[in-house]
């Protein structure tokens, strides 16, 4: 008769999150940072199709790393959730708090229970608020632990060396330009990063429709890395962003 | 099944396989359709005008603001005209609650199919999932709580601006140039015919439908009149290819006065040529 293998749950649940700590740390970083009108997504991406950061409602945004799969299908389940729970009670019911304790009950649940793998995914979930004191960002791990960020998320990689730089050249009241550029120094390793490896989105809370959620791409990025020096004109900043793929033309930025 | 009200991220969620919201409500919830609602039978309040009309370059569509229960007036400040996403726009008549109900389905139903695929349902693909909504509301069509909307939108792959009207069996049939739904909707009709014109601005579109809504208020009771007293007026929409936007309170209420003073000397409104 043989003698069921003995594991310690100590050594189980240690085993499960240098799983899951390895699958995310391969995959490249996102950043999320307040500026004076609200919250700025920003992720190195080459894709133009595939997403990290996308809306999940009016004010709620979501990034996130790891394995693609696992993070389209939280992101999918979040949009039901917020949808839902916005049509039965009201749009105003829909908080990042409520969706970041939904993610975190998902994946603590499946993290410790031995049926399945555990996630390989790390998320933020982002609210613009009315004011600057409104903003909220969540950062959620594998496991399911919360944490509340006050002006700075990372996750990825590393997160650890990246969330240091940002957090040492910010403050909350800088410019949109300032907060992009400042996130992408961060994310490049040796090279800079040009327009066509970033997806940017931001939280905006001027913007007059409901949905506050608007990504920056094409010409408007590069002049927002571009900085100061040159003459910004913001255009297209009223006209609605649908969908992704107003890329247009990829231009590299030298900055 | 889960509801909504529990705490937390339900599996059902991570299993559906849809993106409409209108399936996922029915599936996940269904209590909370439009459709499954029981309703007191003689107290629901009627909405009623609405028109739109194109341009060149744009559509207009505006409603009256009067809501009727029986012989008496419910509400006369209601709101039946409604920009459902960036494009497109949705008129209601017929029962007033059900309607405006199943206006918020139908909006969360464009914004949700948007936020998960990532592009927005075509015209057609909207016009589509608008007549299944109404599909849905048959049962209770039978039973007198009829939903007549009207959509209208900027095509963007054509670079045009449509029109849909319905039946309450979910048909869905393409306008061209001007229509009207509700209970005053032949004189206003009849009021478009001989004002309409393709060449239209978008101001002569807005004039031209507080034309054609005064002259349905003028002959049908349960369509009401621009409420010169308390400056109550018809709800204007407009949208094109800079996205919808409702026309201020400000700009109708002086094509309205225009309408209005113009109407003093010939109270029947502007005379058509003969031939």
């Amino acid at each position: 008769m043989t003698v069921p293998f003995y594991v310690a749950p100590e050594q189980l649940m240690k085993d499960r999150a240098d799983f899951a700590r390895s699958g995310i740390a391969r995959g490249r970083s996102v950043v999320a940072l307040r500026y004076v009108d609200g919250i700025c997504l920003v992720a190195e991406n080459r894709s133009a199709a595939l997403h990290k950061v996308s809306e999940i409602y009016d004010r709620i945004g979501f990034a996130a790393v790891g394995r693609y799969n696992e993070f389209e299908n939280l992101r999918i389940a979040g949009i039901r959730h917020a949808d839902l729970r916005g049509y039965s009670y009201d749009r105003r019911d829909v908080t990042a708090r409520g969706l970041a304790n939904a993610y975190a009950q998902l994946l603590g649940t499946i993290f410790s229970s031995g049926g399945e793998k555990p996630y390989e995914v790390e998320l933020v979930v982002a609210e613009v608020g009315e004011t600057p004191g409104g903003d909220q960002l969540y950062r959620i791990t594998y496991d399911g632990s919360i944490t509340d960020e006050s002006d700075v998320a990372v996750i990825g990689g590393s997160a650890d060396r990246i969330a240091t730089t940002v957090a040492a050249g910010m403050k909350p009241t800088q410019s949109l330009g300032d907060a992009v550029r400042g996130a992408v120094t961060a994310l490049s390793g040796a090279a800079a990063l040009g327009v066509d490896a970033l997806e940017v989105a931001v939280l905006d809370r001027t913007r007059s429709q409901a949905r506050k959620f608007r990504r920056l791409s094409g010409p408007e990025l590069t002049d927002l890395m571009a900085g100061p020096a040159s003459p910004t004109k913001r255009k297209r900043s009223k006209a609605p962003e649908l969908g992704s793929d107003a890329t247009g033309s990829a231009v590299r930025a030298e900055s | 099944m889960s509801s909504p009200r529990t705490p937390g991220l339900s599996r059902d969620l991570l299993n559906e396989h849809t993106t409409s919201f209108a399936d996922l409500v029915g599936r996940v919830s269904p209590e909370l359709l439009p459709a499954q609602r029981s309703s007191t039978a003689d107290l629901a309040p009627t909405a009623t005008t609405i028109v739109a009309l194109t341009t060149p370059d744009a559509v207009v569509m505006a409603g009256d603001r009067r809501a009727t229960m029986g012989h008496t007036i419910a509400q006369r400040d209601i709101e039946k005209v409604f920009g459902a996403d960036e494009y497109s726009l949705v008129g209601i008549a017929g029962s007033a609650g059900l309607s405006i109900e199943m206006v918020r389905l139908f909006r969360v139903e464009l914004e949700h199919y948007e936020k998960l695929e990532g592009v927005s349902l075509s015209l057609d693909g909207k016009a589509n999932r608008l007549s299944a909504l109404i599909r849905g509301n048959l049962g209770l069509a039978l039973q007198g709580f009829v939903v007549v909307p009207l959509l209208a939108g900027w095509d963007q792959d054509r670079a045009v601006a449509r029109i849909f009207s319905y039946d309450a069996t979910g048909g869905r049939y393409e306008e061209s140039h001007f229509f009207a739904v509700g209970s005053g909707a032949p004189y206003a009709r009849g009021a478009l015919k001989k004002l309409y014109r393709p060449d239209f601005t978008v101001v002569d579109a807005v004039t031209a439908a507080v034309q054609s809504l005064v002259d349905a208020a003028d002959d049908d009771a349960a369509t009401g009149g621009p409420d010169l007293a308390r400056r109550i007026f018809p709800v204007v929409w407009v949208a094109s290819a800079d996205g919808v936007r409702r026309v201020p309170d400000i700009e109708v209420g002086e094509a309205v006065d225009a309408v209005v003073s113009a109407r003093r000397s010939r109270p029947d409104g502007p005379g058509a040529p003969l031939l």
